[in-house]
């Protein structure tokens, strides 16, 4: 593919002078830095190596700070944020790698590519750890499902995550996919990927070993992702559609040769180090080894291999051609390697040494072309305390009275507008177009609390989940912060696991508006709080900024991946109903919390007031109450309440089987606000009538608060409020739709 | 009793039928590379699903030039159980060991979901331990399942038998007849869509495929009388 050569660089003069350095988002004070560390002024090639090393997306100037607040150690964590991914100890020498990242601004611009190598990236996350990755998830927000432009970047998201999914053979087995007005023409795009790994196979991003070869494999570096990371570290606009270059185009094939090749190389035993070329390809990987062993790299930029003629040193390193790997070896094992990179059709070039002298050199056409510190690049970033600014919405909102609304009568029908919002309507429109069985371990599929992956080989298996309300965050960053990592953790207890840690994927705004870096600081706040309180530690993540559209910044979206560990496959519980004659419980207190909630918006067309308050210590009781029961085998069905409140909980029991259940909730509160309600630390059980006395005991021995609310059975959904239906219909008028709601829309 | 579970570039349900065959059946099995060049060492050749080759070009049309296809050739010539699965269906199909083709499902869509399936023929190797007409709960992964043949192949697959499985209901893809699963005029060649290996265990929601599996191992037991029985 003959693309046209590219014009003359700039000159070192022209750059300085002409202030090129600021279309790479270079301030001026930071270009002085950069003379300062450099000694003299930098040539292009090294000016645009520094930009991408020193943008959000690779350095967290603005975010650094807070992501200092995050507990990030704990009994099981193995290795926390700084390398590729986190690792958590699961027992008998396994352990559980996992991220997320994001590639917002890529699928903004181009869906399906962009989303296809947001999976791919953190793949290559996953298995450069030399952990084979296992499970893939994903955590999507869209614009409202009505324009044409939606439509079009929703569709074309989901194919672009199936086509790399599947193709690669690892099961997309959960997500969560969200729609509001809010993110209108900035999508989100989460991708999070799991591993297993034996404790003795773990791998580090270094180059040790002065003198040792580097060497690259995968595909030719062409000229695509040209300043991806940049680009992700700017705000969206007009403009942003003549960006398309810099969004990379993916290849699952390639990368399912690069994995197996991979860990089949870090089987062997002779790698020392490895790193994928992500953000920043070669720039980023190359630094980012050489910093991490305090050593310095040479590369000989001709060795690299080129997919178009006349590629510039510049071009080459700033390139974000994907599915690429940059590992370190000693001389002596050149051969094995490279047998074993033939083997699968792939070539590894040797294209550098690691050096002592602490710096990165790089080599083109018989001269060196840049020579920069490597503490310069990787640590020496300059780190930013952002000015923050408590936003006037958040204030006005205070004294908003969320009750003052005129009461609903007809909840049948606000309960079918609630199952029918695309936020909460079912997803198998999406998850049907995912391969979310291959590798046979899946146990719990997707459209439950919490997919479930078996270990083969043991008796345990591993519970997932994403979560965040950006309503909530949006209207109280704290409390949203705290809710996000509460209901993960909820999500996995109901799945019959103990959570472990989280990975987060901080979505947010421009954070040079201090209204928006106060929304970072506060939900940063609460979820640090949520994991010391929850135990479980942030092991790695992600930071995607300046997700802004022409209305403003979108709603704060710190996404939490949550990972849990279920000891016996026995204790694996999934939301529906299971049986005539089972009794229905409702653990938790419900308040009238209709602030940042579904019914809120779906039936009274508003966002507003103040999200569900929580304590995290009735939180953790819960948590423990009901992990309890589950493992002494009381539990047919456990459920948590969240958007749509306790009668979308009851609804989606009934879903499963088309079992329907009749109850009574006796409340003190107006019907409407008690049944759509989302106050937190709420979870739906039923059980069988024989385990009813049991279950009872145990909760009122745990200090838990539960009704007994009804029983399973029949085709109709029958809800009452102090004795009073309030709700009737067959069940399958609600699962329509509940089930039809996003097919219709997409058709 | 001996199994291949032959590994193209791209394969990723090799691992599954592996496991699959040792969880039912637990007999010998090995992972076969595509550029093995003698299958003389087994008993049944079971291609799996995936992408090989990255579907590119077309899905199973590189995969059907490897090596290892002219062994699979022979050993279907000399009346070795063939199993292809998925994407080793339509590997299958391009090696011209099945008649017809696979192409894109009538959705344009990948659909992954569990179908019911209907047992046309329970006298294949591959499936005597159903029962004829017996329903069972299989998944399908795949965009491109919709089996397409003209007028005359169908003809002659309802002639002589050769339709396998078809969907129960809603036919997923768009397959002519409702085709999810044939065999060659043989008997000892079969493909399907469906995959049976991921339905080997009530963990994972069915395990109404293992019959597949005992089926293949009786049929060889049967053909080599009980003195192979282990």
């Amino acid at each position: 593919m003959a693309q046209q050569a590219p014009a003359k660089e700039p000159t070192v003069q022209q750059i300085a002078e002409q202030k090129i350095y600021k279309q790479f988002g270079v301030s001026d004070s930071e270009f002085e830095l950069i003379c300062g560390f450099l000694g003299r002024q930098p040539n292009y090639t090294e000016i645009g190596v520094f930009s991408v090393m020193w943008s959000e997306h690779c350095a967290y100037k603005n975010s650094k700070p807070l992501l200092r607040r995050f507990p990030t150690s704990g009994p099981r964590v193995l290795m926390g944020p700084g390398e590729g991914a986190g690792i958590v100890d699961i027992g008998d020498k396994q352990a559980v790698v996992f991220k997320i990242e994001s590639h917002n601004h890529p699928s903004a611009v181009e869906p399906y590519q962009g989303a296809a190598t947001g999976v791919g990236g953190i793949i290559r996350d996953i298995f450069s750890m030399g952990s084979r990755p296992i499970a893939l998830l994903n955590s999507l927000r869209f614009g409202k499902l009505e324009s044409d432009r939606v439509k079009y970047l929703f569709e074309h998201v989901v194919s672009g995550i199936a086509g790399y999914g599947n193709c690669i053979g690892i099961p997309t087995v959960a997500g969560e996919v969200m729609f509001d007005e809010a993110y209108e023409g900035n999508p989100l795009v989460n991708a999070m990927c799991v591993g297993l790994i034996d404790h003795d196979k773990i791998q580090r991003g270094v180059a040790k070993g002065v003198g040792n070869p580097v060497f690259y494999v995968g595909p030719a570096t062409g000229r695509d992702g040209i300043h991806g990371a940049t680009f992700a570290s700017e705000d969206l606009t007009a403009e942003s559609e003549a960006k398309r270059s810099a969004v990379q185009v993916g290849d699952p094939f390639m990368e399912k040769l690069v994995m197996e090749a991979t860990l089949e190389l870090i089987d062997s035993g002779i790698v020392l180090g490895i790193q994928d070329m992500g953000a920043a390809g070669l720039t980023c990987s190359s630094a980012e080894m050489a910093s991490k062993a305090g050593n310095g790299m040479e590369l000989y930029l001709d060795e690299v291999p080129q997919r178009e003629e006349g590629m510039t040193a510049y071009e080459m390193m700033l390139s974000e051609s994907q599915e690429r790997m940059l590992f370190v070896t000693e001389p002596h094992h050149e051969a094995q390697a490279k047998a074993i990179f033939e083997r699968w059709g792939l070539h590894c070039a040797k294209v550098g040494k690691v050096t002592d002298d602490g710096r990165l050199r790089l080599f083109h056409q018989g001269e060196e072309v840049a020579d920069m510190p490597v503490k310069a690049l990787v640590d020496d970033c300059p780190v930013y305390d952002k000015p923050s600014k408590v936003p006037d919405y958040y204030l006005k909102n205070g004294s908003i009275d969320t009750n003052r609304y005129e009461q609903v009568i007809d909840l049948t029908d606000a309960l079918k507008k609630v199952l029918g919002s695309p936020s909460l309507a079912s997803k198998e429109w999406v998850y049907s177009q995912y391969d979310y069985q291959v590798r046979t371990s899946t146990a719990v599929v997707p459209g439950s609390d919490a997919a479930v992956v078996a270990i083969r080989g043991t008796r345990k298996a591993l519970a997932m989940t994403t979560d965040c309300n950006g309503r909530y965050v949006y209207l109280d960053p704290e409390v949203g912060g705290r809710i996000a990592v509460a209901e993960a953790a909820r999500n996995i207890v109901c799945s019959g696991g103990e959570p472990l840690a989280i990975t987060d994927n901080l979505n947010f705004g421009s954070p040079e508006k201090p209204e928006v870096f106060w929304q970072m600081e506060k939900s940063v706040d609460g979820m640090a709080e949520a994991c010391r309180f929850l135990d479980t530690p942030v092991i790695g993540g992600n930071v995607s900024l300046y997700n802004e559209n022409a209305k403003g910044a979108i709603y704060p979206t710190p996404v939490v991946g949550m990972v849990g560990l279920i000891t016996d496959i026995d204790h694996i519980t999934t939301q529906e109903f299971k049986a005539e004659g089972d009794v229905i419980y409702l653990l938790g207190e419900t308040k009238a919390e209709i602030g940042g909630s579904e019914f809120q918006y779906a039936v009274h067309g508003l966002t507003e007031g103040r999200p569900p308050v929580i304590d995290l210590a009735v939180e953790k009781a819960l948590h423990g109450a009901v992990l309890g029961a589950i493992r002494q085998g009381l539990v047919a069905s456990a459920h948590d309440l969240s958007e749509g409140g306790l009668a979308a909980a009851v609804a989606e029991a009934t879903f499963g089987r088309g079992l329907g259940a009749e109850v009574d909730f006796a409340t003190h509160l107006r019907p409407d606000l008690a049944l759509f309600s989302e106050s937190q630390s709420r979870i739906l059980l039923s059980v069988k009538p024989e385990h009813a006395g049991a279950l009872e005991a145990w909760l009122a021995e745990q200090g838990v608060p539960a009704q007994k609310l009804g029983v399973v059975g029949g085709e109709e959904l029958v809800i009452a409020v102090n004795g009073h239906t309030a709700i009737q219909a067959p069940v399958n008028e609600f699962r329509t739709e509940w089930k039809e709601a996003i097919p219709c829309r997409m058709q | 009793m001996k199994f291949a579970v032959i590994v193209f570039p791209g394969s990723n349900c090799d691992l599954d039928m592996y496991n699959a065959v040792v969880d039912t059946v637990g007999e010998q099995v090995d992972y076969v590379w595509h550029t093995a060049t003698d299958l003389s060492g087994y008993d049944a050749i079971l291609v799996p699903g995936g992408f090989s080759y990255g579907d590119y070009l077309r899905c199973g049309a590189i995969a059907q030039l490897a090596p290892v296809m002219n062994e699979v050739r022979k050993a279907a010539a000399e009346g070795k159980f063939v199993l292809g699965v998925c994407n080793g269906f339509q590997v299958l199909t391009e090696a011209g060991l099945l008649p017809g083709a696979l192409i894109r499902n009538n959705s344009l869509k990948f659909r992954c979901h569990p179908v019911g399936l209907r047992v046309e023929n329970a006298n294949t190797a591959f499936t005597r331990d159903y029962e004829q007409g017996e329903v069972v709960t299989i998944p399908i992964a795949h965009g491109e399942g919709n089996y397409y043949c003209d007028e005359e192949t169908l003809a002659g697959l309802k002639a002589n038998g050769q339709i396998v499985f078809t969907y129960d209901g809603a036919n997923p893809n768009g397959s002519v007849a409702g085709i999810a699963g044939i065999s060659n005029e043989a008997g000892n060649v079969v493909g399907m869509m469906p995959h049976p290996e991921r339905a080997v265990s009530e963990l994972l929601g069915s395990a109404d495929g293992a019959k597949m599996f005992t089926s293949v191992l009786n049929a060889w037991r049967e053909r080599n009388g009980a003195a192979s029985t282990r």
